[in-house]
């Protein structure tokens, strides 16, 4: 796809030396994205990451959902600001799409409104005895990853890049909203044509597929879905970008934001079982990764033990084959230290036939 | 089918692509005039029927054009006939005859 | 012999300059480009009668031709302007006795609007591009093939806040109209779609021109802005709008688009507020003296304006502004 503008908008992303903060959903929706993304970082580039336990949630999903007020998660951002300090860090860098755009938000009110940011100073002291310095860089873990695009691409083991026909994958990006959609230039690529996903594909031999709905937003709106009544036009936006993407035949969807992973993974489960519609190829869904399994599965990382792809709604394993990546079927049920963790019952998303399905409240 | 306690919304989205135009074209290439709307509002304003019920002349005669029928007959069927809104169309447009048009059009929608 | 430097070959700098000649005024035309003619060289045919641009072009070098006391310099742009002396960007100064600011606008490049994909996406073109495919004769697709289905967008870098131009370009409501009912010659079975804020038709004939496009050649005219443009499968662009008068969401799939690019003020424009003590209006174009009784004059004795300097112009307008800049700066001249 072709894109005149990406380049007017660069944003500096610090080179080594970053405050780890986690997210708060990924850990259980994709357990091993956060734990490779350590390890990429710090074994295969030689970056010194912390990762530091002391941080909390930075509340964004109770912030989104009108539960949590400003000041409080602007002390609740200052902590974390004033952990890294500690820490002897200048680089933040969050795992969590939202996260990232409070960050980015927060800072840009405290500089449009210093008034408030002598508040928060105030509330987190009286809150912790903390005090904190704004960081030098934030990044979201995507850009350091889209940093290091090409080192990773020359330590690579393969391309994106079918291994039956030799052709490259054709892959979706999905940005998340809270990256680039409030603060146009803190995003690489700016809005319209976000190359933070877009520029690891190509760097690492897929194609990008265009398409109507590509800037759709994925649904979650936070309190839109946290209410089981309202989750109707959550799922319709997932339902409107798959039904847009799929005549281009994607090999899978790439994400950088927790949430849409989740939910476009998760909702193709859904539509499947409430309408009986399939996405992918061969009546199954279109598998969905994250960024940090994307490079991981370049790098050669296992799916299961260090990717912890088993955790995906859609089976990812048509697409391990395409990429040529010898697992062990088997091993997909044990989670650690090869405990079995039990086998999922089947799925239509999975290209089950309806007479295998499991029963329930049909 | 599983029953997850809600359902997918349909879009609201009018789709140019998926709609059947032919009688939009049909009613358009009979009464040219009426493309010459341009969203004033005097028919409604004026409308008898309008002013005691949903109905909205402009609203549902842009959407007929559009390609959007479900409901229009229905709609025309609340005009009284009284002939105002055609002596306040600033652009001349035969107003009652756009009604009887679509009604006669759309009688099978 | 009393000498006025006119900077823009444009049509107000020409009609400027024709009109100082017939009063016995040395003039020097300077323009940037290779060939006068300004924006018009790239103009098919002019609203609402479809005068072809070439005409009043051709008209008004006629009038220029022979004159013996003009010297016309191409390929030279001022840099410098006062009332005295113009300085042009290869260094050389030249002395004058008054000088006329006829630099006209610029175009709005499309490519800021990101959301419409110019530059992007194959079948997205400007007006000015749309004109010299007329021009040409080659209004085709990328791949050759006719379109079936085209799309009009209004207010392109006009009344947008959002890329800093406030104001309205004025001419582009009409030349949508017109290049609506120009595709439907060309293309009589293909569907036009204009996308509109509002519909400003100005001038002599223009609404007249709007309703024969809307009756006589069936163009579709919705109230709405198309909020961004995105390829289909199928090799379409699939736009999306909101159709205000019926309150729902619109989209369909289009074989082109074409973006009624607006007037921007020239970058130039600052320069002249800073070197030349002349004085900007908020939207970049230049503040003539007094909006009734000093519309081509500016607040410097000796500097006058003519066209779309000071705001976006139709043709006529400017030419009437370039007579009646001509006939301030002889009175100026004459008060001397």
């Amino acid at each position: 796809m072709k894109r005149s503008s990406w380049t007017d908008y660069q944003k500096e992303i610090a080179d080594n030396d970053y405050y780890y903060a986690r997210s708060c959903i990924r850990q259980n929706f994709f357990p091993g994205s956060e734990k490779v993304f350590l390890s990429i970082l710090g074994k295969d580039l030689g970056r010194n990451i912390y990762d530091d336990p002391l941080h909390t949630s930075c509340t964004g999903i109770g912030y989104h959902s009108d539960v949590v007020p400003l000041e409080t998660i602007m002390t609740v951002v200052a902590r974390q600001f004033a952990l890294m300090n500690e820490a002897g860090y200048e680089n933040f860098t969050s795992s969590c799409i939202t996260s990232f755009g409070i960050y980015t938000e927060l800072l840009a009110t405290w500089e449009e409104f210093p008034e408030m940011l002598d508040k928060t100073r105030e509330n987190l002291y009286k809150a912790t005895g903390r005090e904190f310095k704004i960081p030098k860089n934030l990044a979201h873990t995507s850009d350091v990853i889209f940093h290091h695009r090409e080192e990773i691409a020359q330590k690579a083991k393969r391309k994106l890049v079918n291994a039956y026909t030799g052709e490259p994958l054709r892959v979706v990006e999905h940005i998340g909203c809270h990256y680039a959609k409030i603060f146009p230039k803190k995003g690489v690529g700016g809005s319209e044509f976000p190359y933070v996903l877009a520029g690891m594909v190509e760097s690492w031999g897929g194609e990008i597929v265009d398409y109507p709905e590509r800037r759709h937003c994925c649904g979650f709106g936070f309190r839109n879905y946290l209410v089981q009544a309202n989750r109707g036009y959550s799922i319709a936006n997932s339902h409107k970008k798959l039904e847009s993407m799929a005549p281009q035949k994607p090999d899978f969807i790439v994400c950088n934001c927790p949430g849409c992973s989740m939910f476009l993974d998760k909702w193709q489960y859904t539509i499947a079982e409430m309408e009986g519609t399939t996405y992918g190829q061969n009546g199954q869904g279109i598998p969905v990764l994250t960024y940090e399994e994307m490079a991981g599965l370049i790098l050669g990382y296992d799916p299961w033990a260090d990717l912890g792809m088993q955790m995906h709604q859609v089976d990812v394993e048509p697409l391990l084959d395409k990429l040529g990546i010898e697992y062990d079927p088997a091993a997909k049920y044990l989670g650690r230290n090869g405990k079995y963790i039990g086998k999922p019952e089947a799925a239509l998303i999975n290209g089950c036939s309806e007479d295998r399905l499991y029963k329930i409240n049909r | 089918m599983v029953n997850f306690g809600f359902s997918i919304s349909r879009p609201r989205a009018i789709d140019i692509d998926r709609n059947n135009l032919r009688k939009s074209n049909e009613i358009i290439g009979e009464m040219p005039e009426l493309q010459a709307c341009i969203g004033c509002g005097s028919c409604t304003a004026s409308c008898t029927a309008g002013n005691l019920t949903e109905f909205n002349f402009r609203k549902v005669h842009t959407l007929v054009r559009r390609g959007e029928y479900q409901g229009a007959y229905e709609e025309m069927n609340k005009c009284m006939l009284c002939g105002k809104c055609r002596l306040v169309c600033p652009r001349g447009i035969n107003t009652r005859g756009i009604v009887m048009l679509i009604k006669r059009k759309l009688g099978d929608f | 012999m009393k000498h006025v430097i006119v900077i823009g070959g444009g049509v107000a700098g020409m009609q400027c300059a024709s009109e100082l000649l017939k009063e016995g005024v040395k003039v020097t035309l300077l323009e940037k480009e290779q060939n006068t003619g300004g924006k018009l060289r790239n103009w098919y045919k002019l609203f609402p009668t479809y005068t072809p641009a070439e005409e009043v072009l051709s008209a008004l070098r006629h009038k220029l031709t022979g004159a013996k006391n003009l010297t016309i310099k191409t390929g030279s742009e001022a840099t410098a302007i006062t009332p005295k002396k113009v300085t042009l960007s290869s260094g050389e100064e030249l002395d004058c006795d008054a000088a006329v600011i006829a630099t006209g606008f610029t175009l709005f490049d499309a490519r800021i609007k990101e959301e419409y994909g110019y530059g992007i996406y194959d079948n997205v073109i400007t007006s000015a591009d749309l004109e010299q495919m007329f021009t040409r004769g080659e209004v085709r697709l990328k791949n050759g093939g006719k379109p079936k289905r085209i799309a009009i967008l209004h207010c392109v870098g006009s009344r947008d806040e959002k890329v800093c131009q406030r104001h309205c370009s004025k001419v582009c409501c009409v030349t949508g109209v017109k290049q609506a009912i120009e595709l439907k010659h060309l293309f009589p079975e293909a569907t036009v779609f204009n996308f509109y804020m509002d519909i400003r038709m100005f001038g002599p004939g223009y609404e007249e021109m709007y309703r024969e496009a809307q009756t006589q050649y069936n163009v579709h005219f919705v109230r709405g802005r198309i909020s961004e443009v995105s390829p289909t499968f199928d090799d379409k662009l699939q736009i999306k709008a909101e159709d205000t008068l019926t309150g729902r969401p619109l989209k369909m799939g289009v074989d082109m688009l074409v973006l009624l690019v607006g007037m921007k003020a020239n970058d130039l424009n600052s320069d002249l507020v800073e070197k030349s003590f002349l004085k900007q209006q908020p939207s970049g174009f230049m503040q003539p003296r007094n909006s009734f009784l000093g519309n081509v004059e500016s607040n410097v004795g000796g500097i006058f304006y003519a066209g779309a300097v000071t705001a976006p112009k139709n043709v006529g307008e400017s030419l009437n502004e370039g007579t009646a800049a001509a006939r301030a700066a002889i009175e100026w001249l004459a008060r001397k």
